[in-house]
């Protein structure tokens, strides 16, 4: 081929195409070759100062890749994070946990704060049952509303969320006549709709020991102490317009009255247990005094704190 | 023409050709080193590079007891004299971008690369950078021969000034950048004393070897190879454009001057073929080829010919500034007759007039509105409806400020939440949170239209507001 190279002195490989068409063996430029070397020695050096290459064998105390000189490894940099927002948050949260909620209310900045720290709580713990938003769950009360079964004070919310709650109605399904059910069932769709109820519904209200619990005035408040704080027994207000059992309306009503809440060996009995956070025993993740605090405060500001 | 005047021109004849053996066009292959001559070009050219200055200097402008321009990034505050831009104006760098992208079109349309020529700061950093050079190291021949030497304590002893004071050149070009950034007081401070940040270090580093190697190494390679307007202007010439020209009608066939040879009896052109225009060009290229890339139409050509024309008794404007109409004899399209200018001076002035508009309507407090979605709306015990609002206030004044909220409404409604001011802390958003409830009579659809209003007093006693549209929603009828 090189003696009849038709471009001799011309540093090609001797490769021709179409009379003209010819590989030339020109070096690469001298900056492009820098790089070159520069890249293959940073991949030699990273991979002996960070961990890169598998190992074909398994050691009996390791993971079976190289671990690198310098000992990164994922975790402590996400450790590393982790600590510099806990850091931030530090000065926070040593000032909520030396205050009561409402104290921290007084404080708009620290409100803000909490509020934006225990949303994650919310959405961990709560959500599930009562909604993203508080907005509830058939079932499951909203907590965005003016409606308390057990008061919508900081304390009364802590309170519940501490202890947990499990209220209690008799089923009357064996007690009441189908009559007076029905009666008890449009008495109750009455007063929820804003009537006055009936002069013989009341009377029957009252013989069967239903104001025992939903109080004298069906709003579910049995005594008012002199400093504003309401006693109830979670029963629920009747006179309002919000039904603690979906969809609402008499046939909710009726089948509250006839199998009761929580009853044990009642077959459709109502569910309404909400947990102690507090203690959950044997779950993962009980709650601190402090978060509970901070989800007090969450729920009181979802709409209907009292 | 006497005997005398006849002499002396030779001689000058002389002196063009002595050196004109050595100037021959770029190729890549070796470092340009341009002949400095006066001339008109010159001058405009030093005055254009002097705008440069405000860089340096500008940083040191105070206005109302804080630097006038100061793009304050950690805050997300960018100080213009008297008026303080937040990032949520930021609209208004979309029609700054505009305006400079539609001005480097015009200026190209009409005068092709003047940009590239007299205002660009690779070509006036180069500028500088070889005025130095000139300064240390002579003349271009001088320099060459320089560079020819082999590499040795001598060389190194007289190169070695030129190199210090480009990285010093580079140094105050990146410790300016940083200035606009960091503010110039703060930045002497803490830069010397080793308390700024790694990124202000990071930044001044990489300016100073940038400005290094681009100015000092690289000059009109980066023209050439790495300059993307170069190419993108190219194209926007027309045959109206007026860029430097060589005359070929005037100048062909070029041909040597002939000592003591008479006028009359010339067979060629204007052109004598000196190569200064060659000589001269900080890029290396030969204008008599015409337009071409390597041209950043900066006229030191036009001042090396004029020089030579005078000299030898010819006139003026071989190469001159003049179009491709005008050098082909054509009619010249008057200014205002040309499309593109009514178009791009349509475009410019829309930008201009929205960035002053925005300048202008800049309001001191911004009130948005997020209406919450789960639950869209909630049923109270009394039969009412609430929604659920965060507002997000910002005060861009320079002082907190106590913000009333007030919601306008068709119907009538209970704003809770908003009894008292909210206190929006300067140059920060401020988000809170107000209930809206409407008695059920009163919610006559499933959506409300809602409008938000927020106003507070400033120091001064002025009245500041801003309102924001919304809706009520309620359950489906």
């Amino acid at each position: 081929m090189a003696e009849n190279n038709p471009f001799p002195g011309e540093n090609n490989t001797g490769h021709f195409w179409d009379d003209n068409l010819r590989e030339l063996a020109n070096p690469p430029p001298r900056w492009w070759m820098i790089g070159f070397w520069v890249s293959i020695a940073w991949v030699v050096l990273y991979t002996v100062l960070y961990p890169s290459w598998p190992m074909p064998w398994q050691p009996a105390d390791g993971d079976g890749y190289t671990k690198g000189l310098l000992g990164w490894t994922q975790i402590k940099e996400y450790e590393k994070g982790l600590a510099q927002v806990q850091e931030v948050r530090a000065e926070y949260d040593q000032q909520i946990a030396g205050m009561t909620a409402a104290e921290i209310l007084q404080d708009p900045g620290l409100t803000q704060y909490t509020l934006a720290s225990s949303k994650v709580l919310f959405g961990d713990y709560c959500s599930a049952c009562h909604g993203s938003g508080g907005q509830g769950n058939p079932g499951y009360p909203v907590l965005a509303d003016d409606d308390w079964l057990y008061g919508g004070s900081l304390d009364k919310i802590t309170e519940t969320i501490t202890n947990g709650r499990k209220g209690a109605m008799t089923a009357h399904a064996n007690i009441l006549s189908e009559q007076e059910v029905d009666t008890l069932a449009r008495f109750v769709v009455d007063l929820s709709e804003g009537g006055e109820g009936s002069p013989e519904a009341w009377a029957l209200y009252n013989t069967k020991g239903c104001n025992a619990c939903h109080g004298a005035e069906g709003n579910g408040v049995l005594a008012e102490l002199p400093d504003g704080t309401i006693v109830t027994v979670g029963a629920a207000n009747l006179t309002d317009a919000i039904w603690r059992f979906e969809p609402g309306g008499y046939d909710s009503a009726r089948h509250t009255i006839l199998y009761g809440v929580n009853q044990p060996g009642v077959e459709q009995t109502r569910d309404a247990v909400m947990p102690a956070f507090a203690s959950l025993g044997e779950l993962e993740g009980k709650l601190s005094s402090d978060q509970i605090k901070m989800l007090a405060v969450y729920v009181h500001q979802l709409g209907g704190g009292q | 023409m006497t005997t005398k005047q006849g002499t002396s021109q030779d001689a000058a004849v002389d002196e063009l050709y002595a050196e004109a053996e050595q100037w021959h066009v770029n190729t890549g292959g070796e470092t340009i080193h341009a002949k400095r001559m006066p001339g008109k070009w010159r001058r405009i050219k030093w005055v254009a590079a002097s705008v440069w200055l405000i860089y340096f200097l500008g940083p040191y402008l105070r206005w109302d007891g804080r630097q006038a321009v100061l793009f304050d990034i950690p805050n997300r505050q960018y100080h213009l004299f008297g008026v303080t831009v937040l990032p949520q104006d930021f609209w208004m760098l979309s029609l700054l971008l505009l305006f400079f992208a539609i001005l480097l079109a015009v200026a190209t349309a009409l005068a092709g690369r003047v940009y590239c020529g007299y205002f660009c700061f690779q070509t006036v950093w180069t500028d500088v950078f070889t005025w130095i050079e000139e300064k240390l190291e002579g003349n271009p021949s001088q320099r060459r021969r320089l560079d020819k030497e082999p590499f040795g304590l001598q060389k190194l002893l007289r190169k070695a000034p030129k190199h210090g004071i480009w990285v010093f050149i580079g140094f105050l070009t990146g410790f300016s950048f940083v200035a606009w950034f960091y503010g110039a007081g703060n930045l002497w401070r803490d830069f010397f004393i080793g308390q700024a940040n790694v990124t202000v270090y990071a930044s001044v580093a990489l300016f100073t070897v940038g400005t290094y190697v681009l100015a000092g190494w690289l000059r009109e390679q980066t023209c050439f190879w790495l300059c993307p307007y170069a190419r993108i202007q190219g194209v926007m010439l027309d045959r109206n454009t007026v860029v430097p020209t060589y005359d070929e009608s005037r100048g062909e066939p070029r041909g040597r001057l002939k000592k003591g040879g008479a006028a009359q009896q010339r067979s060629t052109g204007d052109c004598i073929d000196c190569s200064q225009c060659v000589a001269v060009c900080p890029t290396g290229v030969d204008i008599r080829l015409g337009q071409q890339e390597g041209c950043i139409t900066c006229g030191l050509c036009i001042d090396a010919c004029d020089a030579v024309m005078d000299k030898i008794g010819r006139p003026r404007g071989l190469v001159r500034y003049a179009s491709l109409d005008e050098i082909e004899g054509r009619p010249v399209k008057p200014l205002l007759k040309r499309t593109r200018v009514w178009v791009y001076g349509g475009i410019l002035t829309a930008a201009l007039i929205g960035i002053l508009y925005g300048l202008s309507s800049l309001s001191t407090i911004d009130l948005k509105v997020l209406h919450e979605r789960a639950p869209l709306y909630v049923q109270l015990s009394d039969g009412s409806i609430q929604n659920k609002y965060t507002l997000k206030l910002l005060n861009k004044s320079n002082d907190d400020l106590a913000v009333t909220i007030s919601v306008d409404s068709a119907v009538p409604i209970e704003l809770v939440g908003a009894d008292k001011p909210v206190q929006a802390r300067h140059g920060e958003v401020v988000p809170a949170t107000v209930f809206v409830k409407i008695k059920r009579r009163d919610l006559n659809a499933e959506s409300l239209p809602l409008t938000f209003h927020a106003e507070a007093t400033l120091a001064d006693g002025s009245q500041v507001s801003s309102e924001r549209e919304s809706a009520f929603f309620g359950p489906r009828r």
